[in-house]
Protein backbone atom coordinates (compact mmCIF):
# COMPACT_ATOMS: atom_id res chain seq x y z
CA UNK A 1 0.00 0.00 0.00
CA UNK A 2 1.16 3.41 -0.82
CA UNK A 3 -0.63 5.58 2.02
CA UNK A 4 -1.48 2.48 4.08
CA UNK A 5 -2.83 5.15 7.16
CA UNK A 6 -5.50 5.92 4.22
CA UNK A 7 -5.65 3.03 2.50
CA UNK A 8 -6.31 0.85 5.61
CA UNK A 9 -7.80 3.10 7.69
CA UNK A 10 -10.82 1.15 10.13
CA UNK A 11 -14.37 1.96 9.01
CA UNK A 12 -15.41 3.65 11.67
CA UNK A 13 -12.93 5.90 11.33
CA UNK A 14 -13.20 6.17 7.68
CA UNK A 15 -16.90 7.40 7.70
CA UNK A 16 -15.72 9.93 10.22
CA UNK A 17 -13.20 11.79 7.81
CA UNK A 18 -15.68 11.15 4.94
CA UNK A 19 -18.45 13.27 6.88
CA UNK A 20 -16.18 15.97 7.73
CA UNK A 21 -14.63 16.35 4.23
CA UNK A 22 -18.31 16.34 2.90
CA UNK A 23 -19.58 18.85 4.99
CA UNK A 24 -16.81 21.17 3.93
CA UNK A 25 -17.18 20.36 -0.20
CA UNK A 26 -20.80 21.42 0.23
CA UNK A 27 -20.00 24.41 2.02
CA UNK A 28 -17.52 25.61 -0.15
CA UNK A 29 -19.38 24.45 -3.43
CA UNK A 30 -22.62 26.40 -1.82
CA UNK A 31 -20.55 29.36 -1.17
CA UNK A 32 -18.25 29.52 -4.61
CA UNK A 33 -20.27 28.14 -7.72
CA UNK A 34 -23.37 29.73 -8.07
CA UNK A 35 -25.12 26.86 -10.39
CA UNK A 36 -24.63 24.18 -7.15
CA UNK A 37 -26.17 27.29 -4.67
CA UNK A 38 -29.25 27.40 -7.32
CA UNK A 39 -30.03 23.38 -6.94
CA UNK A 40 -29.34 23.30 -3.19
CA UNK A 41 -31.80 25.89 -2.70
CA UNK A 42 -34.28 24.82 -4.99
CA UNK A 43 -33.94 21.22 -3.22
CA UNK A 44 -34.07 22.91 -0.02
CA UNK A 45 -31.14 21.44 1.35
CA UNK A 46 -28.39 23.10 3.51
CA UNK A 47 -24.30 21.78 3.24
CA UNK A 48 -25.03 21.69 6.77
CA UNK A 49 -25.68 17.81 7.05
CA UNK A 50 -25.35 15.60 10.08
CA UNK A 51 -24.45 12.01 8.48
CA UNK A 52 -23.38 10.66 5.23
CA UNK A 53 -27.27 9.50 4.39
CA UNK A 54 -28.21 12.97 4.44
CA UNK A 55 -26.28 13.17 0.59
CA UNK A 56 -29.34 11.38 -0.97
CA UNK A 57 -31.58 14.45 -0.22
CA UNK A 58 -29.23 16.37 -2.90
CA UNK A 59 -29.64 16.75 -6.07
CA UNK A 60 -27.73 14.96 -8.65
CA UNK A 61 -25.29 16.87 -11.07
CA UNK A 62 -24.86 15.29 -14.80
CA UNK A 63 -22.53 15.85 -17.49
CA UNK A 64 -24.64 18.03 -19.11
CA UNK A 65 -24.44 20.67 -15.93
CA UNK A 66 -20.96 20.13 -16.59
CA UNK A 67 -21.26 21.00 -20.69
CA UNK A 68 -23.74 24.40 -20.41
CA UNK A 69 -21.08 25.36 -17.34
CA UNK A 70 -18.35 25.19 -20.04
CA UNK A 71 -15.89 26.71 -19.39
CA UNK A 72 -15.18 27.40 -16.29
CA UNK A 73 -18.39 27.82 -14.57
CA UNK A 74 -18.40 25.20 -12.80
CA UNK A 75 -15.08 26.19 -10.89
CA UNK A 76 -15.26 26.59 -6.95
CA UNK A 77 -11.59 28.52 -7.15
CA UNK A 78 -10.78 31.80 -8.80
CA UNK A 79 -8.50 31.32 -12.01
CA UNK A 80 -4.95 31.92 -10.46
CA UNK A 81 -5.47 29.38 -8.17
CA UNK A 82 -6.15 26.70 -11.17
CA UNK A 83 -2.23 25.33 -12.36
CA UNK A 84 -4.01 22.97 -15.57
CA UNK A 85 -7.07 22.00 -16.92
CA UNK A 86 -7.76 19.01 -18.67
CA UNK A 87 -10.96 18.02 -20.97
CA UNK A 88 -13.26 15.47 -21.39
CA UNK A 89 -12.64 13.66 -25.17
CA UNK A 90 -16.07 15.39 -26.42
CA UNK A 91 -17.22 11.94 -28.37
CA UNK A 92 -20.51 12.58 -26.61
CA UNK A 93 -20.98 16.03 -27.45
CA UNK A 94 -19.52 19.34 -26.17
CA UNK A 95 -16.30 19.08 -24.57
CA UNK A 96 -16.22 19.88 -20.79
CA UNK A 97 -13.40 21.12 -19.07
CA UNK A 98 -12.18 20.30 -15.50
CA UNK A 99 -9.70 22.35 -13.65
CA UNK A 100 -7.07 21.17 -11.46
CA UNK A 101 -5.24 23.58 -8.13
CA UNK A 102 -1.38 22.77 -7.15
CA UNK A 103 -3.32 20.22 -4.29
CA UNK A 104 -5.37 18.62 -6.61
CA UNK A 105 -2.26 17.68 -8.53
CA UNK A 106 -0.68 16.86 -5.66
CA UNK A 107 -3.40 14.43 -4.19
CA UNK A 108 -3.94 13.03 -7.84
CA UNK A 109 -0.21 12.03 -7.76
CA UNK A 110 -0.87 10.11 -4.83
CA UNK A 111 -4.23 8.48 -6.13
CA UNK A 112 -1.81 7.21 -9.09
CA UNK A 113 0.30 6.35 -7.05
CA UNK A 114 -1.47 4.09 -5.02
CA UNK A 115 -3.37 2.57 -8.66
CA UNK A 116 0.19 1.85 -8.94
CA UNK A 117 1.10 0.11 -6.16
CA UNK A 118 -1.99 -1.82 -6.34
CA UNK A 119 -0.68 -3.50 -9.38
CA UNK A 120 2.41 -4.52 -7.40
CA UNK A 121 4.71 -1.35 -8.71
CA UNK A 122 7.75 -0.31 -6.34
CA UNK A 123 10.27 2.73 -7.01
CA UNK A 124 12.16 0.28 -8.59
CA UNK A 125 10.11 0.09 -11.58
CA UNK A 126 9.94 1.00 -15.30
CA UNK A 127 6.72 2.34 -16.03
CA UNK A 128 6.29 3.24 -19.58
CA UNK A 129 2.94 5.18 -19.95
CA UNK A 130 1.14 4.56 -23.24
CA UNK A 131 -1.93 6.81 -22.44
CA UNK A 132 -1.88 9.91 -24.20
CA UNK A 133 -0.48 12.46 -23.39
CA UNK A 134 -2.38 15.90 -23.44
CA UNK A 135 -6.15 17.21 -22.71
CA UNK A 136 -6.77 13.36 -22.02
CA UNK A 137 -6.52 12.72 -18.22
CA UNK A 138 -4.47 9.23 -19.02
CA UNK A 139 -1.18 10.74 -19.67
CA UNK A 140 -0.45 13.11 -17.17
CA UNK A 141 -2.24 11.20 -14.74
CA UNK A 142 -0.04 7.99 -15.05
CA UNK A 143 2.89 10.08 -14.98
CA UNK A 144 2.50 12.16 -12.26
CA UNK A 145 1.48 9.33 -10.16
CA UNK A 146 4.77 7.23 -11.55
CA UNK A 147 7.15 9.90 -10.68
CA UNK A 148 5.34 10.14 -7.15
CA UNK A 149 6.31 6.46 -6.64
CA UNK A 150 9.64 7.38 -7.58
CA UNK A 151 9.73 4.94 -10.41
CA UNK A 152 11.64 5.35 -13.58
CA UNK A 153 8.98 6.64 -16.18
CA UNK A 154 8.50 6.94 -19.42
CA UNK A 155 6.36 9.42 -20.73
CA UNK A 156 6.22 8.01 -24.91
CA UNK A 157 2.22 8.34 -24.89
CA UNK A 158 0.22 6.74 -27.61
CA UNK A 159 1.04 5.85 -30.66
CA UNK A 160 4.06 4.23 -33.02
CA UNK A 161 3.28 0.73 -31.96
CA UNK A 162 6.38 -0.36 -33.02
CA UNK A 163 8.83 2.12 -31.13
CA UNK A 164 6.14 1.01 -28.23
CA UNK A 165 7.44 -2.45 -28.47
CA UNK A 166 11.03 -1.60 -29.12
CA UNK A 167 11.32 0.90 -25.44
CA UNK A 168 9.33 -1.78 -24.13
CA UNK A 169 12.31 -4.13 -24.89
CA UNK A 170 15.26 -1.88 -24.83
CA UNK A 171 14.19 0.05 -21.47
CA UNK A 172 13.04 -3.05 -19.95
CA UNK A 173 9.40 -1.88 -18.95
CA UNK A 174 8.07 -3.76 -15.84
CA UNK A 175 4.60 -1.89 -16.11
CA UNK A 176 2.61 -1.02 -18.70
CA UNK A 177 0.24 1.85 -18.66
CA UNK A 178 -2.57 1.53 -21.96
CA UNK A 179 -5.94 0.89 -22.36
CA UNK A 180 -6.69 -2.57 -22.80
CA UNK A 181 -7.34 -2.62 -26.69
CA UNK A 182 -4.16 -0.53 -27.13
CA UNK A 183 -2.33 -3.46 -25.21
CA UNK A 184 -3.09 -6.05 -27.45
CA UNK A 185 -2.43 -3.66 -30.65
CA UNK A 186 1.32 -3.59 -28.79
CA UNK A 187 0.96 -7.29 -27.84
CA UNK A 188 0.18 -8.47 -32.05
CA UNK A 189 2.88 -5.74 -32.98
CA UNK A 190 5.53 -7.72 -30.85
CA UNK A 191 4.69 -10.88 -32.50
CA UNK A 192 5.19 -9.66 -35.73
CA UNK A 193 8.67 -8.42 -35.12
CA UNK A 194 9.37 -11.49 -33.64
CA UNK A 195 9.90 -10.23 -30.02
CA UNK A 196 8.55 -12.70 -26.85
CA UNK A 197 6.76 -10.75 -24.80
CA UNK A 198 7.63 -13.49 -22.22
CA UNK A 199 10.75 -13.03 -22.34
CA UNK A 200 10.43 -9.28 -21.38
CA UNK A 201 10.36 -8.17 -17.68
CA UNK A 202 6.98 -6.94 -18.20
CA UNK A 203 5.18 -7.35 -14.97
CA UNK A 204 1.69 -5.83 -15.07
CA UNK A 205 -0.03 -3.62 -16.78
CA UNK A 206 -2.83 -1.19 -15.01
CA UNK A 207 -5.41 -0.90 -18.12
CA UNK A 208 -8.53 1.34 -18.45
CA UNK A 209 -10.09 4.12 -20.03
CA UNK A 210 -12.68 1.27 -21.70
CA UNK A 211 -15.02 -1.19 -20.35
CA UNK A 212 -13.60 -4.82 -21.01
CA UNK A 213 -14.29 -7.98 -20.27
CA UNK A 214 -12.80 -10.78 -18.13
CA UNK A 215 -12.41 -12.77 -20.91
CA UNK A 216 -10.42 -10.31 -22.64
CA UNK A 217 -8.71 -9.53 -19.38
CA UNK A 218 -7.60 -13.85 -19.64
CA UNK A 219 -6.81 -12.97 -23.10
CA UNK A 220 -4.71 -9.98 -22.35
CA UNK A 221 -2.79 -11.74 -19.88
CA UNK A 222 -1.90 -14.63 -21.59
CA UNK A 223 -0.51 -12.85 -24.56
CA UNK A 224 1.20 -10.04 -23.03
CA UNK A 225 2.66 -12.47 -20.38
CA UNK A 226 2.10 -9.95 -17.29
CA UNK A 227 -0.71 -9.27 -14.90
CA UNK A 228 -3.92 -7.17 -16.22
CA UNK A 229 -5.25 -4.70 -13.67
CA UNK A 230 -8.38 -2.93 -14.21
CA UNK A 231 -8.40 0.82 -13.44
CA UNK A 232 -11.21 3.01 -13.49
CA UNK A 233 -11.56 6.84 -13.76
CA UNK A 234 -13.25 9.72 -15.16
CA UNK A 235 -12.37 12.93 -16.10
CA UNK A 236 -15.18 14.77 -14.63
CA UNK A 237 -13.94 13.19 -11.22
CA UNK A 238 -10.40 13.91 -11.38
CA UNK A 239 -9.07 11.28 -13.99
CA UNK A 240 -7.73 7.74 -13.22
CA UNK A 241 -7.06 7.24 -9.98
CA UNK A 242 -10.80 7.05 -8.90
CA UNK A 243 -10.58 3.26 -8.20
CA UNK A 244 -8.22 0.22 -9.25
CA UNK A 245 -7.99 -3.47 -8.78
CA UNK A 246 -5.80 -4.51 -6.13
CA UNK A 247 -3.68 -8.00 -6.80
CA UNK A 248 -6.26 -10.13 -5.60
CA UNK A 249 -8.75 -8.93 -8.99
CA UNK A 250 -11.66 -9.00 -7.57
CA UNK A 251 -13.22 -5.80 -8.26
CA UNK A 252 -11.92 -2.53 -7.83
CA UNK A 253 -11.59 -0.81 -4.78
CA UNK A 254 -12.60 2.64 -4.36
CA UNK A 255 -10.33 5.72 -2.97
CA UNK A 256 -13.10 6.49 -0.32
CA UNK A 257 -10.80 9.34 1.46
CA UNK A 258 -11.24 11.23 -1.74
CA UNK A 259 -14.46 9.61 -3.47
CA UNK A 260 -17.43 8.52 -2.07
CA UNK A 261 -19.25 5.95 -3.74
CA UNK A 262 -23.24 5.56 -4.24
CA UNK A 263 -25.13 2.84 -6.17
CA UNK A 264 -28.27 4.10 -7.33
CA UNK A 265 -31.35 2.70 -8.62
CA UNK A 266 -31.28 4.10 -12.55
CA UNK A 267 -35.48 3.85 -12.40
CA UNK A 268 -35.89 5.24 -8.83
CA UNK A 269 -32.91 7.23 -8.23
CA UNK A 270 -32.80 6.12 -5.10
CA UNK A 271 -29.03 4.58 -3.15
CA UNK A 272 -29.63 1.14 -2.96
CA UNK A 273 -27.77 -1.23 -0.55
CA UNK A 274 -24.07 -3.02 -1.12
CA UNK A 275 -24.22 -5.57 -3.56
CA UNK A 276 -26.87 -4.50 -5.85
CA UNK A 277 -26.46 -3.79 -9.27
CA UNK A 278 -27.32 0.44 -10.33
CA UNK A 279 -26.03 3.40 -11.61
CA UNK A 280 -22.15 4.80 -9.91
CA UNK A 281 -22.58 8.19 -8.53
CA UNK A 282 -19.73 10.11 -6.94
CA UNK A 283 -19.42 12.82 -4.94
CA UNK A 284 -15.54 14.50 -4.40
CA UNK A 285 -14.04 14.94 -0.89
CA UNK A 286 -11.17 16.67 -1.76
CA UNK A 287 -11.37 18.35 -5.00
CA UNK A 288 -10.68 22.02 -4.79
CA UNK A 289 -10.78 23.29 -8.59
CA UNK A 290 -14.13 21.67 -9.46
CA UNK A 291 -15.68 19.44 -6.69
CA UNK A 292 -18.65 17.44 -8.35
CA UNK A 293 -21.09 16.51 -6.09
CA UNK A 294 -23.62 13.39 -6.66
CA UNK A 295 -22.21 13.26 -10.28
CA UNK A 296 -24.17 10.69 -12.27
CA UNK A 297 -21.70 8.55 -14.28
CA UNK A 298 -23.73 6.26 -16.24
CA UNK A 299 -21.66 3.36 -15.33
CA UNK A 300 -23.16 0.43 -13.78
CA UNK A 301 -21.32 -1.37 -11.59
CA UNK A 302 -22.31 -2.62 -7.41
CA UNK A 303 -20.48 -2.45 -4.51
CA UNK A 304 -19.08 -5.96 -3.36
CA UNK A 305 -20.00 -7.13 -0.14
CA UNK A 306 -17.04 -8.36 2.40
CA UNK A 307 -14.00 -7.54 2.90
CA UNK A 308 -10.60 -8.15 0.23
CA UNK A 309 -8.02 -10.11 1.65
CA UNK A 310 -5.14 -7.63 0.39
CA UNK A 311 -5.92 -5.43 3.34
CA UNK A 312 -6.87 -2.31 2.15
CA UNK A 313 -10.35 -1.17 3.70
CA UNK A 314 -11.83 0.58 0.96
CA UNK A 315 -14.75 -0.76 -0.32
CA UNK A 316 -14.79 -2.59 -4.28
CA UNK A 317 -16.99 -1.70 -7.08
CA UNK A 318 -17.31 -4.36 -9.40
CA UNK A 319 -16.33 -4.10 -13.22
CA UNK A 320 -18.29 -1.69 -14.79
CA UNK A 321 -20.45 -3.69 -16.89
CA UNK A 322 -22.30 -1.33 -18.72
CA UNK A 323 -24.57 2.03 -19.13
CA UNK A 324 -27.65 3.29 -18.06
CA UNK A 325 -28.61 4.15 -20.75
CA UNK A 326 -28.82 0.51 -21.83
CA UNK A 327 -30.88 -0.88 -19.19
CA UNK A 328 -34.26 -2.69 -19.47
CA UNK A 329 -36.98 -3.30 -17.18
CA UNK A 330 -37.99 -6.21 -17.83
CA UNK A 331 -41.00 -7.32 -15.02
CA UNK A 332 -39.44 -5.43 -12.92
CA UNK A 333 -36.28 -6.17 -13.05
CA UNK A 334 -33.48 -3.93 -14.27
CA UNK A 335 -31.08 -6.04 -16.86
CA UNK A 336 -28.47 -4.51 -18.80
CA UNK A 337 -27.66 -6.79 -22.44
CA UNK A 338 -24.64 -6.82 -20.92
CA UNK A 339 -25.23 -9.11 -18.58
CA UNK A 340 -26.76 -11.49 -20.99
CA UNK A 341 -23.53 -11.25 -23.27
CA UNK A 342 -21.84 -12.70 -20.11
CA UNK A 343 -24.14 -15.44 -19.81
CA UNK A 344 -24.10 -16.24 -23.51
CA UNK A 345 -20.09 -15.80 -23.39
CA UNK A 346 -19.61 -19.22 -20.58
CA UNK A 347 -22.49 -21.55 -22.76
CA UNK A 348 -20.59 -23.79 -25.30
CA UNK A 349 -22.60 -24.17 -28.45
CA UNK A 350 -23.72 -20.29 -28.61
CA UNK A 351 -22.25 -17.68 -30.09
CA UNK A 352 -21.90 -14.36 -28.29
CA UNK A 353 -24.23 -12.50 -30.37
CA UNK A 354 -27.99 -11.97 -29.39
CA UNK A 355 -30.73 -9.64 -29.26
CA UNK A 356 -33.36 -8.53 -26.94
CA UNK A 357 -36.88 -8.31 -29.04
CA UNK A 358 -39.30 -6.56 -27.12
CA UNK A 359 -42.82 -6.80 -28.04
CA UNK A 360 -46.55 -6.68 -27.19
CA UNK A 361 -49.16 -9.39 -27.55
CA UNK A 362 -52.34 -8.06 -26.98
CA UNK A 363 -51.77 -5.58 -23.95
CA UNK A 364 -48.84 -7.78 -22.75
CA UNK A 365 -44.92 -6.60 -23.01
CA UNK A 366 -43.18 -9.42 -23.92
CA UNK A 367 -39.60 -10.30 -24.00
CA UNK A 368 -37.56 -12.69 -26.20
CA UNK A 369 -33.48 -13.48 -26.54
CA UNK A 370 -32.51 -14.17 -29.51
CA UNK A 371 -29.70 -15.96 -29.41
CA UNK A 372 -27.12 -17.14 -32.58
CA UNK A 373 -26.41 -21.41 -32.47
CA UNK A 374 -22.56 -20.83 -33.26
CA UNK A 375 -21.37 -21.61 -36.53
CA UNK A 376 -19.69 -24.95 -35.83
CA UNK A 377 -22.17 -26.44 -34.06
CA UNK A 378 -21.01 -29.57 -32.05
CA UNK A 379 -24.45 -31.31 -32.37
CA UNK A 380 -27.36 -32.23 -34.95
CA UNK A 381 -30.02 -33.72 -32.62
CA UNK A 382 -33.32 -31.74 -31.78
CA UNK A 383 -33.02 -33.43 -28.03
CA UNK A 384 -29.87 -31.37 -27.83
CA UNK A 385 -30.54 -27.87 -29.38
CA UNK A 386 -33.74 -28.05 -26.66
CA UNK A 387 -31.65 -29.03 -24.16
CA UNK A 388 -28.99 -26.31 -25.09
CA UNK A 389 -32.37 -23.50 -25.51
CA UNK A 390 -33.12 -24.53 -21.80
CA UNK A 391 -29.18 -24.12 -20.39
CA UNK A 392 -29.39 -21.07 -21.85
CA UNK A 393 -32.97 -19.97 -20.74
CA UNK A 394 -31.81 -21.38 -17.18
CA UNK A 395 -28.21 -19.42 -17.01
CA UNK A 396 -30.07 -16.51 -17.77
CA UNK A 397 -33.03 -16.74 -14.88
CA UNK A 398 -30.29 -17.43 -12.59
CA UNK A 399 -27.92 -14.46 -13.09
CA UNK A 400 -30.17 -12.39 -13.95
CA UNK A 401 -33.24 -13.22 -11.27
CA UNK A 402 -36.16 -12.89 -14.24
CA UNK A 403 -37.62 -15.46 -17.25
CA UNK A 404 -37.37 -14.63 -20.27
CA UNK A 405 -37.95 -16.45 -23.17
CA UNK A 406 -35.08 -17.96 -25.46
CA UNK A 407 -34.81 -18.66 -28.91
CA UNK A 408 -31.72 -19.91 -30.95
CA UNK A 409 -31.65 -18.45 -34.34
CA UNK A 410 -29.25 -19.46 -37.18
CA UNK A 411 -25.80 -18.51 -37.51
CA UNK A 412 -24.82 -14.78 -38.56
CA UNK A 413 -28.69 -13.99 -38.82
CA UNK A 414 -28.27 -11.32 -36.63
CA UNK A 415 -26.81 -8.29 -38.34
CA UNK A 416 -23.80 -7.25 -37.53
CA UNK A 417 -22.84 -3.01 -37.11
CA UNK A 418 -19.74 -1.68 -37.57
CA UNK A 419 -19.89 0.46 -34.30
CA UNK A 420 -21.89 -0.14 -31.54
CA UNK A 421 -23.96 -3.25 -31.48
CA UNK A 422 -27.75 -2.76 -31.91
CA UNK A 423 -28.55 -5.49 -29.16
CA UNK A 424 -32.34 -4.04 -27.98
CA UNK A 425 -35.06 -4.34 -30.81
CA UNK A 426 -38.47 -2.58 -29.27
CA UNK A 427 -41.02 -3.61 -31.72
CA UNK A 428 -43.76 -2.17 -29.37
CA UNK A 429 -44.23 1.05 -30.65
CA UNK B 1 -17.82 -43.42 -42.22
CA UNK B 2 -20.82 -41.23 -44.10
CA UNK B 3 -20.08 -37.38 -44.01
CA UNK B 4 -23.58 -36.20 -43.85
CA UNK B 5 -24.25 -32.00 -43.23
CA UNK B 6 -26.28 -30.88 -40.31
CA UNK B 7 -27.86 -27.30 -41.48
CA UNK B 8 -29.66 -25.88 -38.13
CA UNK B 9 -32.19 -23.62 -39.42
CA UNK B 10 -34.91 -21.50 -38.57
CA UNK B 11 -38.46 -22.42 -38.75
CA UNK B 12 -39.83 -20.05 -41.43
CA UNK B 13 -41.47 -20.37 -43.98
CA UNK B 14 -39.08 -20.30 -47.55
CA UNK B 15 -36.22 -21.50 -45.75
CA UNK B 16 -35.88 -25.00 -46.50
CA UNK B 17 -36.50 -24.37 -49.75
CA UNK B 18 -33.67 -22.00 -50.14
CA UNK B 19 -31.48 -24.35 -48.65
CA UNK B 20 -32.55 -27.04 -51.16
CA UNK B 21 -32.29 -24.18 -53.79
CA UNK B 22 -28.50 -22.97 -53.14
CA UNK B 23 -27.69 -26.53 -53.13
CA UNK B 24 -28.84 -27.67 -56.47
CA UNK B 25 -27.65 -24.03 -58.01
CA UNK B 26 -24.19 -24.92 -56.86
CA UNK B 27 -25.00 -28.24 -59.00
CA UNK B 28 -24.46 -30.53 -55.54
CA UNK B 29 -26.84 -33.58 -56.31
CA UNK B 30 -28.52 -34.69 -53.37
CA UNK B 31 -29.06 -38.11 -52.20
CA UNK B 32 -31.24 -37.63 -49.09
CA UNK B 33 -33.00 -35.06 -47.15
CA UNK B 34 -34.24 -35.43 -43.91
CA UNK B 35 -35.87 -32.46 -41.61
CA UNK B 36 -36.04 -33.15 -38.18
CA UNK B 37 -37.68 -30.11 -36.26
CA UNK B 38 -40.22 -28.83 -33.56
CA UNK B 39 -42.18 -25.34 -33.85
CA UNK B 40 -39.45 -22.99 -33.67
CA UNK B 41 -36.13 -24.49 -35.14
CA UNK B 42 -34.93 -27.60 -37.21
CA UNK B 43 -32.29 -29.78 -38.56
CA UNK B 44 -32.05 -30.51 -42.00
CA UNK B 45 -30.20 -33.81 -42.18
CA UNK B 46 -28.16 -34.10 -45.78
CA UNK B 47 -26.20 -36.63 -48.02
CA UNK B 48 -25.23 -35.22 -51.27
CA UNK B 49 -21.83 -35.21 -53.67
CA UNK B 50 -19.11 -33.37 -52.55
CA UNK B 51 -20.20 -32.74 -49.34
CA UNK B 52 -16.85 -30.00 -48.05
CA UNK B 53 -17.84 -27.92 -51.10
CA UNK B 54 -21.14 -28.40 -50.24
CA UNK B 55 -20.63 -27.01 -46.45
CA UNK B 56 -18.57 -23.98 -48.05
CA UNK B 57 -21.51 -23.00 -50.53
CA UNK B 58 -24.65 -23.02 -48.03
CA UNK B 59 -22.26 -20.88 -45.65
CA UNK B 60 -21.28 -18.31 -47.91
CA UNK B 61 -24.97 -18.23 -48.62
CA UNK B 62 -25.64 -17.50 -43.98
CA UNK B 63 -26.10 -21.43 -43.62
CA UNK B 64 -24.57 -22.89 -40.21
CA UNK B 65 -23.38 -26.47 -41.43
CA UNK B 66 -21.58 -28.71 -39.72
CA UNK B 67 -20.31 -32.71 -40.94
CA UNK B 68 -21.55 -35.41 -39.04
CA UNK B 69 -20.45 -38.88 -39.35
CA UNK B 70 -22.69 -41.18 -40.15
CA UNK B 71 -23.00 -45.11 -40.96
CA UNK B 72 -25.06 -46.63 -44.29
CA UNK B 73 -26.16 -50.15 -43.76
CA UNK B 74 -27.26 -51.65 -46.98
CA UNK B 75 -30.43 -53.85 -46.15
CA UNK B 76 -33.45 -55.55 -48.57
CA UNK B 77 -36.64 -53.07 -49.42
CA UNK B 78 -38.58 -55.32 -47.71
CA UNK B 79 -40.35 -56.16 -44.07
CA UNK B 80 -37.73 -56.62 -41.18
CA UNK B 81 -34.66 -54.39 -42.88
CA UNK B 82 -34.55 -51.92 -40.34
CA UNK B 83 -35.25 -54.01 -37.12
CA UNK B 84 -32.42 -56.35 -37.86
CA UNK B 85 -30.03 -53.80 -37.87
CA UNK B 86 -31.36 -52.56 -34.53
CA UNK B 87 -31.21 -55.71 -33.51
CA UNK B 88 -27.98 -56.34 -33.82
CA UNK B 89 -27.28 -52.58 -32.05
CA UNK B 90 -29.13 -53.48 -28.92
CA UNK B 91 -27.57 -57.00 -28.19
CA UNK B 92 -24.10 -54.82 -28.46
CA UNK B 93 -25.93 -51.54 -26.33
CA UNK B 94 -24.76 -49.54 -28.82
CA UNK B 95 -27.04 -46.28 -28.27
CA UNK B 96 -28.93 -44.88 -31.65
CA UNK B 97 -29.52 -40.83 -31.82
CA UNK B 98 -31.10 -41.45 -34.63
CA UNK B 99 -32.11 -43.10 -37.84
CA UNK B 100 -33.54 -42.72 -41.10
CA UNK B 101 -34.00 -44.89 -44.54
CA UNK B 102 -34.04 -43.74 -47.88
CA UNK B 103 -34.29 -45.83 -50.93
CA UNK B 104 -33.02 -45.46 -54.39
CA UNK B 105 -35.36 -45.35 -57.02
CA UNK B 106 -35.30 -48.72 -59.25
CA UNK B 107 -33.31 -50.12 -56.67
CA UNK B 108 -34.54 -53.56 -54.50
CA UNK B 109 -32.44 -52.05 -52.15
CA UNK B 110 -32.89 -49.41 -49.11
CA UNK B 111 -30.26 -47.74 -47.31
CA UNK B 112 -30.25 -46.77 -43.56
CA UNK B 113 -28.59 -44.16 -41.84
CA UNK B 114 -27.62 -44.43 -38.01
CA UNK B 115 -25.93 -42.03 -36.03
CA UNK B 116 -24.50 -43.81 -33.33
CA UNK B 117 -21.80 -42.90 -30.47
CA UNK B 118 -19.72 -45.64 -30.08
CA UNK B 119 -16.58 -46.52 -32.17
CA UNK B 120 -17.58 -49.90 -32.43
CA UNK B 121 -20.38 -49.67 -34.76
CA UNK B 122 -18.89 -50.85 -38.06
CA UNK B 123 -17.39 -53.89 -36.93
CA UNK B 124 -20.62 -54.75 -35.34
CA UNK B 125 -22.46 -54.64 -38.03
CA UNK B 126 -19.87 -56.24 -40.54
CA UNK B 127 -19.85 -59.37 -38.22
CA UNK B 128 -23.40 -59.96 -37.85
CA UNK B 129 -22.67 -60.32 -41.72
CA UNK B 130 -24.49 -56.72 -42.59
CA UNK B 131 -23.61 -54.70 -45.47
CA UNK B 132 -22.25 -51.79 -44.46
CA UNK B 133 -22.01 -49.27 -47.37
CA UNK B 134 -18.75 -47.31 -48.02
CA UNK B 135 -19.32 -43.39 -48.77
CA UNK B 136 -18.24 -44.04 -52.88
CA UNK B 137 -20.96 -45.73 -53.05
CA UNK B 138 -23.54 -43.25 -51.86
CA UNK B 139 -21.80 -40.08 -53.15
CA UNK B 140 -19.16 -38.44 -54.47
CA UNK B 141 -16.53 -37.31 -52.37
CA UNK B 142 -14.13 -34.43 -52.12
ZN1 LIG C 1 -7.81 -5.70 -2.37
Amino acid sequence: MYQPEFEAMPTEELRGLQLDRLRTVLRRVYDNVPLYRDKFDAAGVSPEIGSLEDLSAFPFTVKNDMRSAYPYGMFAVPLKEIVRVHSSSGTTGQITVVGYTKGDIERWSDLMARTLVCAGATDEDVVQVTYGYGLFTGGLGAHYGSERLGAVTIPISGGNTKRQVQVMKDFGTTILACTPSYALLIAETAQEMGIDLHELPLKAGIFGAEPWSENMRLQVEEILGCKAIDIYGLSEIIGPGVASECSEQHGLHVNEDHFLIEIVDPETLQPVPDGETGEVVFTTLTKEGIPVIRYRTRDISRIIPGECPCGRGFRRMERVTGRSDDMLIIRGVNVFPSQIEQVLAGIPGVAPHYQVILDKRGSMDTVEVHVEVAPDMFFDEIRELEALQNRVRGEIQSALAVSIAVKLVEPKSIERSQGKAKRVIDKRS
Amino acid sequence: MIEQLSVFIENKAGRLAELTRTLSGAGVNMRALILADTAEFGVVRIICDRPHDAKRVLEENGFGVSITQVIAVQVPDAPGGLAEVLEVFGKEEINVEYAYCFVEPGSEYAVDIFKVDDERATAVLQNAGLKVVPSEQLYARD
